[in-house]
């Protein structure tokens, strides 16, 4: 599910149609209609001490359930409620015999390999910033 | 007597539609994105999703345009915005150990296991205005080089394992973590309020705070050991799902500041720390934070508190720019009544003045 938060929810959205094109998706209902609130974002005092607030987050947040019975939640950063759904949507028909095997090759794994290939770029320049130290050699011989 | 107290709607009313006007400007230029100052502005939009106390962007960027590039009254408006949503709880405190650094330096020592990365930063630019910038400026690629996949340890870890660093205070079992937007404060405030509050801070108010401290006023030897900025996982307990979901990423700057020993008679000798960690990368932020952090400790390492930074009633009560800004700007506010018997105070204060000055002579003369 890490890597549905990361996707936008457009490129989601995108994977489904696809997906759907070949595999007629079940019916499904909202458990919990998609909202938006806050998350209370909390760092630890030193970096591994006791917690404390740092300050908030917008999220949003659903559920859904499919005809099948499976049910699915969605969170992510961010006010996009209708990516909250997708994440709920691809959530239960993970589970579900049916339908698992195709999300995970269709939906998830792509999108795994696009967040890789943008982490690893960023790695890479941010790699190129790092000192190398070398010793100047002072006098002569 | 009854005094006018209605009035200028309409000259409200036109002010605000003036106001609009101007923000747009000279509407022959283009109009800025929400995007584009998202983009181009990002330092902006870390400070106001910082002081603002609310990480979002885009929401971020909208206030910026709303308040004209005025960084104060846009974090205002984020803060009043956040009041309209409910809140569906705290995270999983974030690991910033864990962290995709993508810049992380220390200055306590050289070879730092994971490396010295400079990462975008304005260090070692030669603070010349750049003319190039004014027309379209299309920027090189940046460089790329084989990523390491070498953890990188807090410095305060490596130090830790010595026992040279002190360890940072763990949570007393059962204890909550105080959130003073649901509390009001009282003194002496905890570790964890004092972060929170420093964290939504005015940057400029722990800047002077901790420049300060530099300079005599609370002096606790400082050192950079080691100031990060990257991405962390944010986790949330989800209480329908029942299990911790991930949420996304979000990008911190922290700031470990290494500072003079303490130690006693039973306690070997070690550095002790303070601690800055603020939304997006917001460098200055983290590193006054931290020397405000650990100069609010003074007390509780028996150190002479003397100095303002050192003085946590005045520190925290003051480095809130929203409610600051709101004490010293409704004295523009109408006055009228208030002034009016301030007003006439003063007139019988001056008559009083003007008959004790009359000399005698005169008075008898005059009767």
């Amino acid at each position: 599910m890490a890597v549905l938060a990361h996707a936008e929810a457009g490129e989601i959205a995108a994977r489904l149609r696809d997906l759907a094109l070949d595999l007629a998706l079940p019916a499904h209902q909202d458990l919990r209609a998609p909202e938006n609130g806050l998350v209370m974002l909390r760092g630890r005092v030193g970096g591994d001490g006791a917690p404390f607030n740092l300050g908030e987050a917008t999220v949003s947040r659903a559920a859904v359930r499919l005809a099948s019975g499976e049910v699915g939640f969605g969170y992510t950063l961010g006010r996009n409620s209708e990516k909250a759904r997708l994440i709920a949507l691809c959530d239960a028909l993970v589970q579900s015999p049916d339908f698992g095997a195709a999300i995970e090759r269709d939906v998830i794994a792509p999108l795994r390999e696009q967040l890789m290939i943008r982490r690893k770029q960023a790695a890479a320049e941010t790699a190129a910033t790092k000192v190398d130290f070398y010793t100047m050699v002072r006098g002569e011989g | 007597m009854y005094v006018a107290v209605k009035g200028g709607e309409r000259a409200i009313e036109n002010a605000h539609r003036l106001l609009a006007h101007k923000r747009r400007g000279d509407q022959s230029v283009a109009e800025v994105t929400l995007d584009q100052i998202s983009e181009q502005l990002g330092l902006a939009v870390d400070r106001v999703m910082s002081e603002g106390s609310l990480y979002d962007r885009e929401l971020a960027a909208l206030a910026i345009k709303q308040a004209r590039g005025d960084l104060i009254e846009a974090i205002f408006l984020v803060r009043a915005f956040r009041a309209t949503l409910p809140r569906f709880g705290a995270s999983e405190p974030v690991d910033t150990g864990a962290m995709r650094v993508q810049r992380r330096v220390s200055s306590t020592f050289k070879d730092i296991p994971g490396g010295q990365i400079l990462g975008p930063t304005f260090d070692y630019t030669h603070r010349l205005l750049d003319p190039s910038l004014a027309q379209g400026f299309a920027p090189e690629a940046p460089a790329t080089a084989d990523a390491s996949t070498a953890p990188t340890p807090r410095v305060t870890d490596i130090l830790g394992r010595d026992g040279l660093i002190e360890s940072s205070p763990q949570a007393e079992e059962g204890a909550g973590v105080g959130d003073l937007t649901r509390e009001p404060l009282n003194f002496p405030a905890g570790r964890d309020l004092r972060l929170q509050n420093l964290a939504r801070g005015d940057e400029g108010f722990l800047l002077a705070m901790g420049y300060s401290t530099q300079r005599g006023y609370g002096r606790n030897h400082p050192f950079a050991g080691e100031i990060r900025f990257g991405e962390v996982e944010v986790e949330f307990f989800a209480e329908d799902a029942g299990f911790a979901v991930p949420l996304g990423s979000i990008e911190l700057t922290e700031c470990q500041m290494v500072n003079q020993f303490k130690g006693s008679a039973t306690e070997a000798p070690c550095f002790t720390r303070g601690y800055g960690l603020a939304f997006g990368q917001s460098e200055r932020k983290t590193m006054s934070m931290a020397l405000v952090d650990r100069a609010l400790r003074g007390r509780e390492l028996g150190e002479e508190v003397r100095a303002p930074a050192q003085d946590e009633e005045f520190v925290m009560s003051h480095s809130d720019n929203v409610q600051a800004t709101g004490f010293v700007e409704h004295l523009k506010l109408p006055h009228y009544v208030d002034f009016q018997s301030e007003l006439g105070l003063l007139r019988k204060l001056r008559k009083e003045f003007a008959d004790a000055q009359t000399p005698d002579a005169m008075k008898e003369a005059a009767e």
